[in-house]
């Protein structure tokens, strides 16, 4: 608390500094206090009790640059920690001043005063429509077409933090024409600079099925997919983000991502990086596969599958493994042959595995279910539903006995497999309910076979045949 | 009496005899009756039955007809409705070939054509394949590109070092630290070195001024000021011939400074540079560039251009009245037209507001002038003639 109390003694000695004549003075006082706030949200709290802010927005209009430039660093640093003290901040009307700053000639006053805009429109809507009511996003588009690096990407993440809120913000930026200039700068070498074009582009993109639209016409494809083979990282999330949040609206959509080669490029991603990187290209597939069979069946065509039941194996975290299961399940839910397709990598056992696990989340045991009964309804690839007889819990005994049955009447192939590989003993020992779904799959079972085959697998046979030994006379000669 | 009596005893006898002999009779009566019954009934029977078997048989003939006949109607519609049921059959099983075909083709081509299917697949993993490689390309080409960069910075800072360390190279007396003679070739340190130039302390860098300008010519007056050359002259080279001056000497004549002679002193566009000089500080105080104009209408130099309603090939219609004033001859005071004042100026006003006008009057103007001219011309001409009928005038 003393600590505290120390810090908050500084601030009041701080602020009559700001007030010097000396610009110098004004100038490393104010980048004091932006300091001050930027590391703890209390400070910020105490300089915003300290009715600092008013002075400050009203030298912002008249001081040279570099009073400039530390003042929407205070801005900045007080806004950044709560909706509440950028509420203060946007009260105080330094919304206005900002955007003022934004048209200066310096780009390192663009860049704080931009900065600024982008930390107070991060938190909410109403924040959000407070700064473009302010008239910030033309001058924010034309800050991203001047030459220095810094600024554009400070004001590519300010459009991102913007339009992330609602439809009507989204639809605001692009609007003024941001879409072109940020579909140009994704074939800029500067990797952060990458990482906020896609940013923002995936976050104007998400709201609606017109917005994906207009900003899959500003020609984004193939080129995006050079960004999936980025060194960095988080270029590769957020350009697989911005991918992934084009594909889930409509068909068509899905079907032009697939025609210009996305799936594979996507698919390449996933395998060359780890953990939460992975999440959207993940998710990606399953959104492609889930809007029809035909998607689905160019998904499994671009090696998709085995990729995926590598990250459901592979990876530690629950989360990441759900969306896996989900997509996996996606794939796998339209016909025969795209449950064969999943269901020939091995990867029912672990998805079982998975669901059966008490270590699991809720979600991720829900997802695999789901997974798991989706795929089951289609699967008749029988090797991989025999493991299923051995461990699986009831209710999903029901479907995997289902399938069989509707295998077996027609293959005889199978029917031999099914009776060598133990699988007809294991389910003359299923006990099932009279006139229950389970005991109608195995009475069609049986009626598969001869009698003499049913019995001789049926449980306590062996034990029968010798009573019956036992009872027998031997005629007497 | 005694009949009576008799008779009297004799009655229950005789009623039993009455009677009996009744009865008798009447048991074979009735048997006889019953015969008699039995044999006519009989009788009866056979007749009736022999009646009608008759009927029978003629009731059977009638209905045997009838029935056949009504046999065969049936088997006509029998035989009717199955030959439609044949051909509805065959039409039907006509119709479900048809059917079965097209039904089979539409969807196979437009609900869900197989092949087409496959050759969407075919091409989606071909575009997938070349995607892959492209991009593989394009990691490879920026990981060249990386590996190129790091290479040349490091050489750059390799070669940075070697000619810091310059003064280790190996001399003709003393070898090297990287030129041990133990060794069989140099250190390749030692070729760096010997390649890289060495490395000066920067000086600040003076802006030199191309072109010495007469004035900085000036300003090296001073006898000091001898030029600084960088390499100096080697050290062993052979003496020249011949009796030489002394070398200060030569310097000091060599490099005398100018002394130029007043003309020479100032420059000879002195004047113009101080007009210059003067105008600059006059545009300095000046509050406003723009000339001033004698008109506030003067720089509206635009040309005019009529309506197209009111102007025609020959120049702008008249609207009737050219200014725009009523003519009411009744109300002229005198006949002849209005005419302008023959004072220049107020004639040069009028022509600045309608310009139009002021061609046409002087148009006007020349014409009368010529018809002047020609007049007078005229009139010497017949003097001349009646001076001297019969010379030729030459004019």
């Amino acid at each position: 608390m003393s600590q505290r109390q120390v810090l908050q003694g500084v601030m009041s000695l701080l602020r009559p500094l700001l007030l010097d004549v000396v610009p110098t003075i004004q100038q490393t006082a104010a980048l004091a206090l932006g300091r001050l706030a930027n590391y703890n949200g209390d400070l910020a709290e105490a300089v915003v009790k300290g009715d600092i802010l008013p002075q400050l927005v009203y030298s912002l209009a008249e001081q040279n640059r570099f009073y400039k430039k530390a003042a929407a660093f205070v801005l900045r640093a007080v806004g950044k920690h709560s909706p509440q003290l950028a509420q203060a901040i946007v009260d105080c009307g330094a919304l206005d001043t900002l955007v003022i700053c934004l048209e200066d000639f310096d780009p390192g006053v663009k860049e704080a005063a931009a900065w600024a805009l982008g930390y107070i429109a991060r938190h909410n809507a109403e924040l959000s429509q407070a700064v473009v009511d302010a008239g910030a996003v033309p001058l924010l588009v034309l800050c991203i077409q001047e030459p220095e690096i810094a600024l554009k990407r400070i004001a590519a993440s300010a459009l991102s933090d913007i339009s992330k809120h609602s439809p009507e913000l989204a639809q605001t930026v692009v609007d003024v024409g941001a879409i072109a200039h940020l579909a140009q700068m994704i074939l800029n070498p500067d990797s952060k600079l990458k990482r906020q074009v896609l940013s923002a582009l995936s976050q104007i993109a998400k709201h609606s099925v017109d917005l994906a639209e207009m900003v899959v016409e500003a020609e984004i494809f193939p080129v995006v997919l050079t960004c999936l083979k980025d060194k960095d990282d988080y270029v590769k999330k957020n350009a697989s983000t911005l991918i992934r949040e084009i594909a889930k609206h409509t068909p068509e959509l899905s079907q032009l991502i697939v025609n210009t080669g996305g799936v594979a490029a996507v698919t390449d991603c996933i395998g060359s990086c780890k953990g939460n990187i992975r999440l959207p290209g993940i998710m990606m597939l399953g959104y492609v596969a889930a809007h029809s069979e035909n998607l689905a069946m160019a998904v499994i065509v671009s090696k998709a599958v085995p990729q995926l039941s590598v990250c459901l194996s592979e990876e530690p975290e629950d989360h990441i493994k759900a969306a896996a299961a989900w997509a996996l399940g996606q794939i796998g839910r339209h016909t025969p042959e795209h449950a064969r397709a999943v269901a020939v990598t091995n990867t029912l056992p672990v998805l079982l595995s998975l669901y059966m696990s008490t270590e699991s989340s809720e979600d991720l045991q829900t997802k695999s279910k789901k997974a798991i009964k989706s795929i089951l309804q289609k699967c008749t690839y029988l090797p991989a539903l025999e493991p299923f007889l051995y461990d699986a819990p009831p209710n999903i005994l029901k479907h995997v006995v289902g399938q069989f049955s509707k295998v077996l009447p027609h293959d005889s192939k199978a029917r031999r497999l099914f009776v060598t590989s133990g699988g007809l003993k294991k389910v003359q020992e299923i006990k099932a309910g009279p006139g229950s779904l389970l005991q109608e799959y195995i009475n069609s079972i049986n009626s598969c076979y001869p009698e003499e085959i049913v019995r001789y697998y049926s449980p306590g046979y062996s034990d029968a045949l010798l009573q019956r030994v036992d009872s027998y006379q031997p005629l007497a000669n | 009496m005694a009949t009576l009596a008799r008779l009297q005893a004799r009655s229950t006898f005789l009623a039993h005899q009455y009677y009996f002999r009744n009865s008798a009779v009447d048991v074979f009566r009735k048997k006889e009756y019953d015969a008699a019954v039995k044999i006519q009934s009989w009788f009866r029977g056979c007749r009736i039955r022999a009646y009608l078997r008759y009927l029978h048989r003629v009731a059977t003939v009638i209905q045997k007809c009838w029935r056949g006949y009504l046999g065969r109607q049936h088997y006509q519609l029998i035989v009717k409705l199955e030959f439609c049921t044949m051909k509805m059959n065959l039409y039907n099983a006509m119709a479900v070939r048809i059917q079965k075909r097209w039904r089979g083709y539409r969807i196979r081509k437009y609900c869900f054509n197989y092949f087409y299917l496959k050759e969407y697949l075919k091409a989606v993993s071909e575009t997938n394949d070349a995607i892959r490689e492209a991009l593989e390309e394009f990691a490879e080409m920026k990981e060249r590109e990386e590996k190129k960069a790091d290479l040349e910075r490091e050489e750059k800072k390799r070669d940075y070092q070697a000619r810091k360390m310059h003064y280790l190279l190996s001399t003709k007396q003393i070898p090297g630290i990287y030129n041990s003679p133990f060794r069989k070739d140099p250190d390749p340190w030692e070729l760096r070195l010997q390649k890289a130039k060495p490395l000066i302390s920067q000086r600040p860098k003076v802006k030199q001024k191309r072109g010495v300008n007469i004035s900085n010519r000036l300003a090296c007056t001073s006898a000091r000021s001898l030029p600084q050359s960088e390499i100096l002259p080697p050290i062993d080279r052979k003496q020249c011939q011949g009796p030489f001056r002394d070398i200060t000497e030569v310097l000091e004549q060599r490099y005398k400074p100018l002394e130029p002679t007043l003309w020479m002193a100032e420059p000879i566009n002195e004047l113009k540079m101080a007009r210059e000089e003067l105008r600059k500080q006059e545009w300095m105080r000046n509050i406003n560039d723009n000339m001033f104009l004698p008109f506030s209408s003067y720089h509206k130099n635009k040309k005019y251009i009529p309506l197209m309603h009111s102007s025609s090939k020959y120049g702008p219609n008249s609207y009737g009245s050219q200014h725009f004033r009523d003519e009411n001859p009744k109300k002229w005071i005198c006949d002849k037209k209005f005419k302008f004042h023959e004072d220049r100026n107020v004639c040069l006003t009028y022509s600045l507001l309608y310009p139009h006008c002021l061609e046409q009057h002087l148009a006007k103007e020349r014409k009368k002038e010529r018809k002047k001219e020609r007049k007078r011309k005229e009139k010497r001409k017949k003097e001349r003639r009646k001076r001297f009928p019969n010379c030729i005038t030459i004019i």
